[in-house]
């Protein structure tokens, strides 16, 4: 365990130890979620064929479980450490830049990943319990929801060490997740196919990044979505190296964390 | 090869009134094996100046080098030379003692030091506290623990800013025959303090800072030498002279006065025979490093400062 593994496994550790509120709480949060939309809406939108509507919700919640927390890891990490002071033990260290984000990132997509497999655990009794419900827990596509849950808690870990170096104080990180991360995840087509929407609203659908990330890993499920996995995949790949660019750079300066 | 090498360290702040000039060419050496106090009342610029050493911050203008390595260009290679406790009493509470000591062991690629650890706690006192998450330590047990994360991957230069804050008197004899002992296997120890009895009995050479400017560097039994050798001290229940109140030091109603020699001494009580006062418990002593502090400050304050 040296160098950047000893971050990674740190930060693992962190989360770990509080993980009744990292991991049990948005769990819970996502299978209330399918409780209620579930129940509302099953008899009223129909959005693929021979696919109930609590079913296609199931791989958008596991998703945007997977998105919103590997987010909250980094971000959350990084900017209690700035402001408890701690964050020094580290710039003491001879860890490179490198090191720092893919301890980071790595643990942000663990995180994230723990999270979306107890939500699609959790929603095996509802399986068990409807056999109406027609889904099947086991993907149809494994590797295509594999690759899209990884690089999209990649992605969504190395914008939470953006935001978490950028903010000076926890209400600047509320705003970055409420004002930007909460709405790009409900409007990505977590609820609803965006071929529901009227035209001007699936344009801009198509311009966020979420909206690829939720439906490639969806196909996975169903190997059916709104768009092709191959397109979605480019776009996410593409937007996980810009981010990941900023975000190493912003650690090689040491944007607002050396003088 | 000197263990710490400043060259014209230079470090201007942007602030909303404009630049602060924090350091203002700051050269001096630190030699292998030394014990080196670095003095300075507070906003002199110590803690910047040991920032820029440890990488926390960038100098504007100048360079820093650990042991021949330059801290700016080569920074992985010098902060591995490094040991520093930061001034600020600061943790991560989600880990005990020992996890904590693991991953800053880690983070340096040192693994399987847990003999090393074993030992850093039995020194420190924090044996018992091993499995303590570090929420349960006391403020003096943390600042201990600040210790030992900076040791535990053995640097050949230890720079401790403040170490003692906060610390009992026992607990601080406890510290400082470890850091003397460490000095005397061959670390070299820079130390910030504001106890400056503390830097006269461990440092063999101080720098004094001020305003961002070296104001005095010399070996410590010079400096004593240099300064005005004797303190008239007396106690006093009555305000002093103003000719006397601008030389003297006053705590409380006790009034300690520099002189270099009798007839100064002489003088001295004369101005207080003469306003009518009566001094009690009339002592001389020699000048001790806090004299030679605030004689090196007091001349040293510039004219046009308000």
């Amino acid at each position: 365990m040296t160098g950047w593994r000893a971050l990674f496994y740190k930060e693992v550790l962190r989360f770990w130890k509080v993980g009744f509120q990292t991991v049990g709480a948005p769990v819970l949060t996502s299978v209330l979620y399918l409780l209620i939309f579930g129940h509302v809406l099953e008899d009223h939108v129909k959005v693929y064929d021979g696919v109930s509507y609590t079913a296609f919700l199931i791989p958008g919640l596991v998703m945007m479980s997977v998105l919103q927390n590997a987010f909250a890891n980094s971000s959350s990490s990084m900017v209690q450490s700035k402001i408890m002071g701690n964050l020094v033990f580290l710039l003491l260290t001879p860890l490179s830049h490198w090191s720092w984000f893919f301890a980071y990132t790595l643990s942000a997509v663990v995180r994230g990943v723990a999270v979306g497999m107890g939500v699609l655990l959790a929603t095996a009794l509802f399986v068990w319990q409807s056999s109406a419900l027609n889904f099947s827990l086991l993907p149809q596509e494994p590797l295509w929801a594999l690759v899209f849950a990884f690089t999209g808690a990649a992605m969504l870990g190395a914008l939470g060490l953006i935001a978490g170096l950028w903010a000076e104080k926890f209400d600047q990180m509320a705003a970055f997740q409420n004002f930007i991360i909460m709405p790009m995840t409900f409007l990505s087509g977590v609820f609803y196919s965006i071929h529901s929407l009227p035209d001007f609203w699936q344009k801009v659908s198509h311009l966020n990044p979420f909206f690829y990330m939720i439906d490639g890993f969806r196909y996975g499920f169903f190997g059916q979505s709104d768009v092709s996995p191959w397109l979605s995949l480019g776009i996410v790949g593409v937007s996980l190296l810009i981010i990941s660019a900023v975000a190493v750079n912003l650690l090689r300066i040491g944007f607002k964390i050396r003088g | 090869m000197p263990a710490i090498s400043f060259q014209s360290v230079s470090k201007t702040f942007q602030t909303a009134r404009g630049p602060f000039q924090a350091l203002d060419g700051v050269s001096f050496d630190i030699e292998q094996g030394e014990f080196f106090g670095l003095l300075g009342p507070n906003g002199a610029g110590k803690t910047t100046l040991i920032s820029i050493l440890a990488g926390l911050a960038k100098a504007t203008s100048g360079t820093v080098s650990v042991l021949g390595t330059n801290v700016n260009t080569q920074a992985a290679e010098a902060r591995k030379k490094l040991g520093v406790v930061p001034q600020e009493l600061v943790f991560d509470p989600f880990f005990n003692v020992r996890e904590a000591l693991r991953f800053q062991s880690g983070y340096f690629g040192v693994t399987h030091n847990d003999a090393w650890i074993d030992e850093l706690l039995e020194s420190l006192g924090l044996s018992d506290k091993a499995n303590h998450n570090m929420r349960q330590l006391s403020g003096g047990m943390k600042r201990r623990m600040l210790v030992a994360q900076a040791l535990v991957h053995k640097p050949p230069v230890i720079v401790l800013d403040e170490p003692t804050a906060g610390v009992d008197v026992e607990l601080r004899q406890t510290l400082w025959q470890f850091i003397a002992k460490l000095n005397k296997l061959g670390h070299t120890v820079l130390l910030t303090t504001h106890y400056l009895e503390e830097a006269e009995a461990l440092c063999q050479r101080i720098a004094m800072l001020k305003n961002g400017k070296v104001v005095a560097l010399d070996r410590t039994d010079e400096l004593l030498k240099a300064a005005s050798s004797n303190v008239l001290r007396f106690k006093l229940d009555a305000t002093l002279p103003p000719a006397l109140a601008a030389k003297a030091r006053v705590t409380g109603r006790i009034v300690q006065l520099p002189a270099h020699d009798a007839l100064e001494i002489e003088r001295h009580l004369a101005a207080l025979r003469e306003a009518g006062l009566n001094a009690e418990d009339v002592e001389i002593r020699k000048a001790d490093l806090e004299d030679v502090f605030l004689d090196v400050m007091h001349a040293n304050t510039p004219k046009e400062t308000v």
